[in-house]
């Protein structure tokens, strides 16, 4: 006997919409298994991860917090790879783009205007584009691998922000922590809603998703990126630059990704320290493909992660155990979407027939 | 099963029913297939007959739905290559599996038992290809040889495992005729030992000429089995095709108009390590001719189509003039503005993107020369779907493409289809200038007779035709005048009624005016 994977003539609509769900089902029933091993009670560990987060106000703001950085980094990530520009450094354009947001709050302290907030975030954009920007030119004019160079910028990201809260931007009247002082009121974006938290980050993910998905689906902008995506030999036959398109995914996703590092700093955190992120850029990368690259896809993916990282938490704290066990289980999560993917494309066939079995109906 | 009053065990192969399913779909349904010792048996079909799975299965690449397969008088599963070359059966591929970088013992090795030294496989292999006609050096590296050379690699290393049974795909489609010559002189030789073999080909004039008996598919069944030599070349195409195929005339294309199409001296270098350069090359397309270009696979054509097309802009601008105005550095779309149309040599990935549905693979070619009719919204860029789906339908329906579903993606069409479309997109716009790289590579003859068709049409209606072919009797059904490629070079142009099929192959070569072929494989 062997397994076949047999492809299908076309895609399945059924497993489309099933197979998420079927990764759901496997990852609860192996998740539950972890816990058990564990000596946990797998059905209350798995009710604290994906219930009791939705259960209350306070945690569904929280729920858009996490959510939107995962979602706005993992929309420009789309574009990247849908383009086959694999742009690993999210992370590292997040942090810069948080660092040059901050520059008005933190050195031009005494400006305080309604421009400020704006300006914070156009900053952001240019200040991820630009460290993107990085790897694109490196990628499109000397050939180098964009994997490696836009994953090794991060490092450097994040010791020019520690760098920067320990010197130069640290907080005079801070008691010598390595923070920079807090931002006034009106460089701090504002909540959505009145109930809670949520900042309009979480506003920004969503019209970043809608756009995105407006231009892969309607122009010919989207389609230019699909097209070299999938061949760049095509896309030169139909006379588009596989260079400008380095420059065009690479530039459009820094700046998600430093929209999303400002808002995030001017939103939640509301100064810069050094840590400022538990990792969303690596973890949208997780996003984008969980959303399978579509931009309205990868807003339900990135609720999803936020909900393990909450829910994660949420059972640190009511099981006692460590955040190993929780990164298992988000690892089963995407293992299971991922290769269930597998069964929109293809048929699983057990064959149990052996030919010497079938030999004699072929002769008359 | 038995044929023709032979008993089962006399025969070296016998294939009872065969069936491969993939889905719902039978690629081969129910073959019957016989192979005597010592006969040269053709296989003949279209594209998509199921000529390729049959082999495949033959050959242990693709396990069968259900059937039989008896070898020698034994019913036997063939569940590897490997299992294959063991029972005596050896295969040529169509598409090489050679590695460029290493050399040919090298290659050879490689399918070989590990253990055995390369100075003795070369030796064997020097000594096999010399006594076969088919000269090799052993210690060439495959990227310095011609197409025809490393076809002598693959035919000598299934020789090496001693077969009773030698599988060829689609050998001479990248031969030149001197090539195709020799090869047949070594199918007698292998015939006379007593080996078999079965020769896959879609050219009648080739298979009547060497083969013995011949098996015709269509749509995965037998739809004929016969000596060639007793047929026709009509009534074997009819069994492939299952009607006639249309002749294709190419009456009253002998007015000539202004030059449309003009390259001056064009020189570009190789891109890549095996690329080739091009030299020198200088051609004029009149308005109502077609030239067409001959050559080998590997000899430039792709360089030049990338040149002419504008894929690759050359560094000045009056080596190359479309309607007089030069246009060598200008891009693809830019030269599109001006009137002219391609089509490239690779219909996957380069002419149309195979997960893409057919207007996609439409607006692919002309976004911008329709950008009126295609794009809407201004600076935006909208595409209207609409105005593209029905230019698509309008272009299915004028080349007669045959697809399943209103709009499926471009993978899902069999290549003849796929090229139909592919042509068609850039003929519905009624091209001034029209650059096309094998027009009609791997298409069944029904779809290959329509597309040369429409690029006679083209040339009658005014426009200029550049058909770049390796396929001989393609140049003669079309061209008006041609030339022939070698090493990067352009021959001088020459009025079709000029040339011979013999005087081609010696352009070919590279040798015209020479009076011999080179006779071993240079080794650089």
């Amino acid at each position: 006997m062997r397994i076949e994977l047999e492809r299908r003539p076309g895609v399945s609509k059924l497993f489309s919409i099933l197979s998420p769900f079927i990764a759901l089902g496997l990852t609860l029933i192996f998740g539950g298994i972890m816990f058990m091993m564990l000596g946990k009670d797998p059905v209350a560990a798995l009710y604290s991860f994906f219930i009791e987060p939705l259960t209350e106000i306070w945690s569904l703001h929280e729920l858009a917090i996490k959510a939107a950085p995962l979602i706005l980094i993992a929309v420009g990530l789309s574009v990247c790879y849908r383009s086959n520009n694999w742009n690993i450094g999210a992370e590292g354009q997040f942090i810069m783009g948080a660092i040059a947001g901050s520059i008005l709050p933190v050195v031009f302290y005494e400006w305080q205007s309604p421009l400020v907030l704006p300006l914070m975030m156009l900053l952001g954009m240019l200040g991820g584009a630009l460290f993107a920007g990085i790897p694109a030119f490196l990628k499109a004019h000397l050939n180098t691998n964009e994997i490696l160079t836009s994953l090794m910028l991060v490092y450097v990201a994040q010791l020019f922000l520690d760098w920067l809260v320990r010197g130069p931007w640290r907080n005079p009247g801070g008691m010598n922590f390595p923070e920079t002082r807090t931002f006034d009121a009106t460089a701090i974006l504002p909540e959505m809603i009145a109930s809670g938290r949520a900042h309009w980050g979480f506003g920004f993910a969503i019209i970043a998703a809608i756009l995105v998905w407006f231009m892969m689906r309607y122009t010919l902008k989207g389609f230019e990126i699909t097209v070299l995506g999938q061949s760049q030999r095509a896309g030169r036959f139909a006379g588009f630059s596989s260079r400008k398109m380095i420059w065009f995914s690479m530039l459009l996703s820094g700046a998600l990704a430093g929209l999303a590092g400002i808002a995030e700093v001017s939103g939640a955190i509301q100064q810069l320290r050094p840590v400022i992120s538990p990792g969303y850029g690596f973890t949208a990368i997780i996003v984008a493909f969980l959303g399978r690259l579509n931009p309205l896809g990868i807003v339900v993916a990135g609720l999803v992660l936020a909900l393990t990282y909450l829910g994660g938490e949420a059972v640190q704290v009511s099981l006692q155990i460590s955040d190993k066990p929780i990164r298992v289980f988000q690892g089963l999560l995407l293992f299971f979407v991922l290769s269930c993917d597998t069964l929109i494309h293809y048929k699983i066939r057990m064959m149990w027939y052996d030919l010497s079995e079938t030999a004699g109906k072929g002769t008359r | 099963m038995a044929a023709e009053g032979q008993p089962a065990n006399s025969l070296l192969l016998a294939v009872g029913q065969l069936t491969k399913l993939f889905g719902t779909f039978a690629a081969c349904d129910g073959i019957n297939l016989d192979i005597r010792p010592g006969e040269i048996h053709a296989l003949l079909g279209e594209n998509g007959a199921g000529k390729s799975t049959l082999v495949k299965m033959l050959f242990g690449v693709l396990a069968p739905s259900s059937g039989q397969i008896v070898w020698q008088g034994q019913p036997v599963r063939i569940a590897s290559p490997s299992a294959a070359r063991k029972l005596g059966i050896g295969m040529v591929f169509q598409h090489f599996s050679l590695f460029e970088a290493l050399t040919v013992a090298e290659n050879i090795a490689l399918s070989m038992d590990p253990g055995v030294s390369l100075a003795r496989i070369a030796k064997e292999a020097s000594d096999l290809s010399h006594a076969y006609g088919l000269p090799l050096d052993p210690h060439a590296h495959v990227a310095d040889l011609s197409v025809g050379e490393r076809q002598r690699i693959e035919i000598v290393r299934a020789l090496l495992q001693n077969p009773k049974l030698i599988i060829l795909d689609e050998p001479t489609s990248v031969l030149t005729p001197q090539e195709a010559d020799r090869l047949f002189e070594t199918l007698n030789k292998l015939k006379a030992e007593g080996r078999s073999v079965l020769y896959i080909s879609h050219r009648l004039e080739e298979v009547q000429r060497i083969c013995d008996r011949a098996t015709v598919l269509r749509h995965g069944k037998v739809t004929g089995a016969c000596d060639p030599r007793q047929e026709t070349p009509s009534s074997l195409a009819r069994m492939m095709v299952g009607s006639d195929v249309a002749h294709v005339s190419a009456e009253g294309t002998s007015s000539k108009g202004a030059i449309k199409l003009e390259a001056r001296h064009l020189s570009a270098t190789a891109r890549t390590p095996f690329a080739v350069a091009l030299k020198n090359i200088c051609l004029k397309v009149h308005a109502g001719e077609v030239l067409a270009i001959a050559g080998v696979a590997g000899n430039g054509q792709g360089e030049l189509f990338d040149a002419l097309s504008g894929e690759y802009p050359v560094a000045s601008d009056d080596v190359i003039l479309i309607s007089d105005k030069p246009v060598g550095t200008r891009g693809i779309n830019a030269r599109r503005l001006m009137g002219a149309g391609f089509v490239p040599e690779e219909r996957h990935g380069h002419a149309a993107v195979s997960a893409l549905s057919l207007s996609d693979n439409l607006i692919l070619a002309r976004s911008q020369s329709d950008r009126r009719a295609f794009l809407g919204g201004g600076p935006l860029g909208l595409i209207r779907q609409d105005a593209v789906k029905k230019a698509s339908k309008r272009i299915s329906a004028a080349m007669d493409v045959r697809k399943s579903g209103e709009n499926p993606p471009a993978g899902s069409l069999s290549g003849g289809n796929l090229q139909k479309f592919i042509v068609g997109r850039e003929l519905d716009r009624q091209p001034t200038v029209l650059i096309v790289n094998q027009p009609t590579w791997g298409v069944d003859a029904g779809a290959a007779s329509r597309i040369r068709q429409a690029l006679v049409d083209l040339a009658k209606s005014g426009s200029a035709v550049l058909v770049i072919s390796q396929d001989l009797d393609e140049i003669f059904e079309v061209a008006t005048e041609i030339a022939v490629i070698s090493e990067g070079k352009l021959s001088d142009i020459y009025p079709a009624s000029d040339l011979s099929r013999e005087k081609i192959g010696l352009l070919m070569g590279g040798m015209y005016g020479k009076t011999e072929t080179a006779e071993t494989a240079h080794a650089h």
